[in-house]
Order: C-alpha cells, then sequence, then structure tokens
C-alpha cells in the first residue's frame, strides 16, 4: 500500500478507531497527525478551514504520545487523536483571532480550560478553525479572514459560526473539532455539512478562555462524524471548573455509555408543531419526516407538542444576545491586548479605542453592538430587553411541559439546506433565519444534539435532525442520536458522508 | 413601532465607542430598522406578569475558597499590550481637548 492510501484509509477511520489503533500499536499517533497534515495540504487551499495550523506542535504532541505508549503507560481513550480547535478557546502556543482584525495574531497568556483539557487528554490539536468573527453568524462569511466552503458544494456556506469546524470534519482534516454554540453555532453547521454536533447543557463545558459573545448563552461542545466520537469528546472536555462560576458542579451525564447503547424503545419522542410551515425547505421536511416514522419503526412512541412562545425564540435572541455581546466586546478598547490604531500623540484615548473599534470589528459585530446598545438604552430597555427576558421564561416553561410528556424533542435543526455563498451576507434578517429551530435551547439552557439524516432530494446536500433533552439529561441525546445514526447507517449501506464529492 | 434613524444610529454608535463612516450609517439605519421591526414582535408579552429570565441557571454567589493561587506574571498580562511602558499599560491621553 503505498503513503497515499495508507493515509486515505488513516483520514476516514473514527476517533475510536484511531484511538483504538494507536493503542494496540497498529498504527503510531505521528503517522495519524502526518496524514491528517497531508490532508490539510491536499484540500484547505479549497476548503479554508484552518485559519492556523500548527504543524510542528501537532507532531510533537503525537511524538508525546508515542513515547508514552513505548513506555508502557496507559492511554486514555482519545490519546493521539488530532482535533480542530475553534479559533475562539484561547491557546498559549496558537494565535486566538476569533476571526476578528481586533485581535489578529494575539497570543492568549493562557489556555482555555477546554484547550487544557484536551492536551491532558492526549489529544493531538492540529490548529485553529475559522469562524464568523466573535461568533456571530450563520454562515462563516463574517469571519475577517475570508469564507470557508462547505465540502458537499465550495460555492455554499458550511455553516456558522462554527463552519471551519464543521469543514474540517467533512473533509477529512480532522476526526474531532471543537464548537461554541449560542444560537446554534455548533447545530447549523453539523446539519448543513453532514456531521455530528453537540450543544451541551448549559454550564456542562468551562467557558473559562472561550472569548465570550453572548454569556449567557454561549456553550462550547463537541463536534465529530460519528455520535459515538462526540461522546469520547463531550467526556473529554465536560465537568465542573471553578474558573468558570457557571459551570455545573455535577458530575458529567453518562454520554460515552448512552451512545455505546443507542435505543429509543419504549421512549416518548416529542414533535413541536411550531417548528415546520413557511420557510422550512420541503425536502427539509420531508427528511425529518421519514426520521420521525423511523423513531416510531424503533419502537418509540410520537407525541405532537404544542409550544406557542417557541415563535418569539428568534426575536428574543436577536435582542438579548446583541444586549449581551455590546457588553461584552466593550473589552475590546484599544488598551490592553489586541489592535490599536490612530494613536498619534495628539488623540484621546477615547477616539483612539472608538476608531479602533470602527478598524477591528466587521458589520455583523458592529450592527449587533448598536442593536445591543439600543436595546439596553433608557426607554426601550422594559419593551425590548425586557420582554426577551420573559419570552425567555415562557419558553423554558414550555419546555418543561413538554418534558413533563417526552423523554427527548426531536425537529429539523435548520429550515433549508446550506445556501451559496454571498446568497445572505447582507441580508442580516434571512440569515438569523438559520437558527429558528437551534435558539429556543440555547434560550432554556438545555441540551441539543445534530446529526444527519440525510440529504434534501431537490439538492443533493445535508439535512440534520435535532434532538432536544432537558438540561443534565445530555446522556439521552447520545442513546436516541446512536439509534438513529446506526438505523440510518444500515438503510443507506454506509455513513452519509461517503455520499460527499472527492475534493 | 418606534423606527430607527440616522441620527440615532450616529448616537448609539457614540455611545459604543464606535466610529462609523457615514455610509455605515446609512447603510445600518436601514438594515436595523428592518431588524427591530422583526424582533419587536417579543412586546406582545410585554404586559403579561412573568419573571424575567437572565441566565438559565438559577445561581447566586457562586464563591470559590479565598486563597492564593497562581496568576499572570506582569509579562505575561503585558504579552499582548498595544504599547508599555515600566511594566505598565501605556494608554493614549485620557482627557481630549473638551
Amino acid at each position: 500500500m503505498s503513503d497515499h492510501e495508507k493515509n486515505q484509509r488513516i483520514i476516514r477511520l473514527t476517533a475510536a478507531e484511531i484511538a483504538g489503533k494507536i493503542a494496540s500499536g497498529e498504527l503510531t499517533a505521528v503517522e495519524v497527525t502526518e496524514a491528517h497534515l497531508a490532508r490539510t495540504g491536499a484540500v484547505d487551499e479549497k476548503v479554508h478551514a484552518y485559519l492556523h495550523l500548527d504543524r510542528e506542535g501537532a507532531l510533537a504532541q503525537a511524538r508525546a504520545v508515542d513515547e508514552k505508549r513505548a513506555r508502557g503507560e496507559k492511554l486514555g481513550p482519545l490519546a493521539g487523536v488530532p482535533l480542530a480547535l475553534k479559533d475562539i478557546f484561547t491557546t498559549t502556543d496558537m494565535p486566538t483571532t476569533v476571526g476578528s482584525k481586533i485581535l489578529e495574531g494575539w497570543i492568549a497568556p493562557y489556555d482555555s480550560t477546554v484547550t487544557r483539557k484536551l492536551k491532558a487528554a492526549d489529544v493531538v490539536i492540529l490548529g485553529k478553525t475559522n469562524m464568523d468573527e466573535f461568533a456571530m453568524g450563520s454562515s462563516t462569511e463574517n469571519s475577517a479572514y475570508g469564507p470557508t466552503g462547505n465540502p458537499w458544494d465550495l460555492t455554499r456556506i458550511p455553516g456558522g459560526s462554527g463552519g471551519g469546524s464543521s469543514a474540517a470534519l467533512a473533509s477529512f482534516q480532522a476526526p474531532l473539532a471543537m464548537g461554541t454554540d449560542t444560537g446554534g453555532s455548533i447545530r447549523q453547521p453539523a446539519a448543513v455539512t453532514g456531521t455530528v454536533g453537540v450543544k451541551p447543557t448549559y454550564g456542562g463545558v468551562s467557558r473559562y478562555g472561550m472569548v465570550a459573545f453572548s454569556s449567557s448563552l454561549d456553550q462550547g461542545g463537541p463536534c465529530a462524524r460519528t455520535v459515538l466520537d462526540a461522546a469520547l469528546l463531550h467526556e473529554a472536555i465536560a465537568g465542573h471548573d471553578p474558573l468558570d462560576s457557571t459551570s455545573i458542579d455535577a458530575p458529567v451525564p453518562p454520554v460515552v455509555e448512552a451512545a455505546r447503547n443507542g435505543s429509543v424503545a419504549g421512549m416518548r419522542v416529542g414533535v413541536v408543531k411550531q417548528f415546520r410551515g413557511e420557510g422550512y425547505q420541503a425536502g427539509v421536511l420531508q427528511r425529518f419526516d421519514e426520521s420521525v416514522a423511523l423513531l416510531k419503526e424503533l419502537g418509540a412512541e410520537i407525541v405532537e407538542l404544542d409550544c406557542p412562545s417557541f415563535t418569539l425564540g428568534l426575536s428574543a435572541y436577536y435582542l438579548i444576545a446583541p444586549s449581551e455581546c455590546s457588553s461584552n466586546l466593550a473589552r475590546f478598547d484599544a488598551m490592553r491586548y489586541g489592535l490599536r490604531v490612530g494613536d498619534d500623540g495628539t488623540r484621546s484615548a477615547e477616539d483612539v479605542t472608538a476608531l479602533t473599534r470602527e478598524a477591528g470589528f466587521g458589520a455583523e459585530v458592529k450592527r449587533r453592538i448598536i442593536l445591543g446598545t439600543y436595546a439596553l438604552s433608557s426607554g426601550y430597555y422594559d419593551a425590548y430587553y425586557g420582554s426577551a427576558q420573559k419570552v425567555r421564561t415562557l419558553i423554558t416553561r414550555e419546555f418543561q411541559q413538554a418534558f413533563d410528556q417526552v423523554d427527548v424533542i426531536v425537529s429539523p435543526t435548520t429550515p433549508t439546506t446550506a445556501f451559496p455563498i454571498g446568497e445572505r451576507v447582507d441580508d442580516p434578517m434571512a440569515m438569523y433565519l438559520m437558527d429558528l429551530c437551534t435558539i429556543p435551547s440555547n434560550l432554556a439552557g438545555n441540551a441539543a444534539m445534530s446529526l444527519p439524516c440525510g440529504l434534501a432530494p431537490e439538492d443533493n446536500l445535508p439535512v440534520g435532525l435535532q434532538i432536544i433533552a432537558p438540561a443534565t439529561k445530555d446522556d439521552r441525546l447520545y442513546k436516541v442520536g446512536a439509534a438513529v445514526e446506526a438505523a440510518f447507517v444500515e438503510r443507506w449501506g454506509h455513513p452519509l458522508l461517503e455520499e460527499a464529492p472527492s475534493l | 413601532m418606534p423606527g430607527i434613524t440616522r441620527e440615532e444610529v450616529a448616537h448609539l454608535a457614540r455611545l459604543a465607542r464606535l466610529e462609523l463612516k457615514p455610509e455605515e450609517l446609512e447603510h445600518f439605519a436601514g438594515q436595523l430598522d428592518d431588524i427591530i421591526g422583526a424582533v419587536a414582535r417579543v412586546s406582545e408579552v410585554a404586559g403579561q406578569d412573568v419573571p424575567p429570565t437572565s441566565h438559565p441557571l438559577p445561581l447566586t454567589n457562586v464563591m470559590r475558597p479565598d486563597e492564593v493561587r497562581p496568576s499572570l506574571t506582569p509579562e505575561q498580562a503585558l504579552s499582548g499590550a498595544p504599547a508599555q511602558e515600566q511594566q505598565r499599560f501605556k494608554v493614549p491621553q485620557i482627557l481630549g481637548e473638551d
């Protein structure tokens, strides 16, 4: 077998398979890392998943894993497995830009807790992935460093904000990736690229060292090509962190065990009637309805749910998230880190701040800062921000009532498949509609997953099935997800991603 | 619902310490008007007696033990500074002409 053939085989392995082969000695971590770096060398000029590749650091980490094994030390469940890290998690050995010019080249003085846990688990971090600036967007077109292509069709968006991570997975540049989800930024990219993404329960994964966008909504989580791989990563990054005061002080839900024991037999699965209708693509609804039928075949009982306040979720989100962002992003003041422009000795600090923010932030970030400043300003606060917080209560209550009747809820992850790059870039409301089904879970803080459920017949692009579980019951996502995944793979005869065009 | 004017956008940008070019002001005013028109639907619930939710977790006063632990060195803290002098952040004059 040539090196090329061997590499082609390695990059299609799952994270669980890679870890097993490294532990058994069938592959070395260095071979695995080199195969993925070679893949990136071959395809990333076209895909543009990475903002920064750490070839040397990754190989050094891989060598350390191989040496550990040679010494007879026990390896963890993800030792030597490569991962693509969203450029929102701070790293001391690579720049952290958050897709923004205001942090171009910035090296953080500390690792995020997620970075630290990944390193401790001997995961090989290959590089930092592209994203919408400050995670604000649904297409990765808002990155200051250019868009990322969807490996299914490079002229289309890979979702956002975590489009670099989803594209890295779908183009076999990494078997694992990290995302963050404020309104759908893990699940929506997973849906449009035929991959798996999980937003854990709010507080399930530490936010320490994760650059803040909207603190009451932001949640880091795992991205992968299979449900089990997502569970393995979930377990590695989750858990209480004293450095994050909003971190849940409780054991991590048994996600890996659940992923290894997929089943929906006897479960009650809710379908929310508000998650369909105008704006939903026919092929998306078709694949969703087939998924519901499949769940029934697998032994689940389907329960229709009425959640009227969900229709206000998008509006509430686009008041709450910009409000928190306008406050969080005040830290980019050109004084302590990041860009500074216009400091010519005559201008005041305030002027330098305003000029730097003008030069350093892109259009969507500016729009949201102004929108948030407006929503929080006196005279409008009660009508907008105050009402949005009430909507948040109503949505949380409707979820509670729903989960009194069902174990999980399912919906399409996104109303449509991937749209062409450029189509919605200057039409914010059209862009925001991509998050219609994902936002309610962020507002309520519960757990949700997206996994592939087929291709839309009209455009042959991936459709995502969203599974939603009550807060802290993340394991249910994996139990149901693993059962659905296994049934679909059996029906299709192979994982969905095998139908993606070769790049 | 009140719309948003170019002058209001300019005022908000000043509050947010954000310089905007005239063409940006014009462009954003139109877009923000559309967005606010769409999200204003939340005020349907303004009259309802519902407590607000600011955060998904009911947490109050999360404390850690008051113990000394490692923190950043001055060099680390200053490592990203646009300008520094004598182990301090060097900033432009804090008072302008007016």
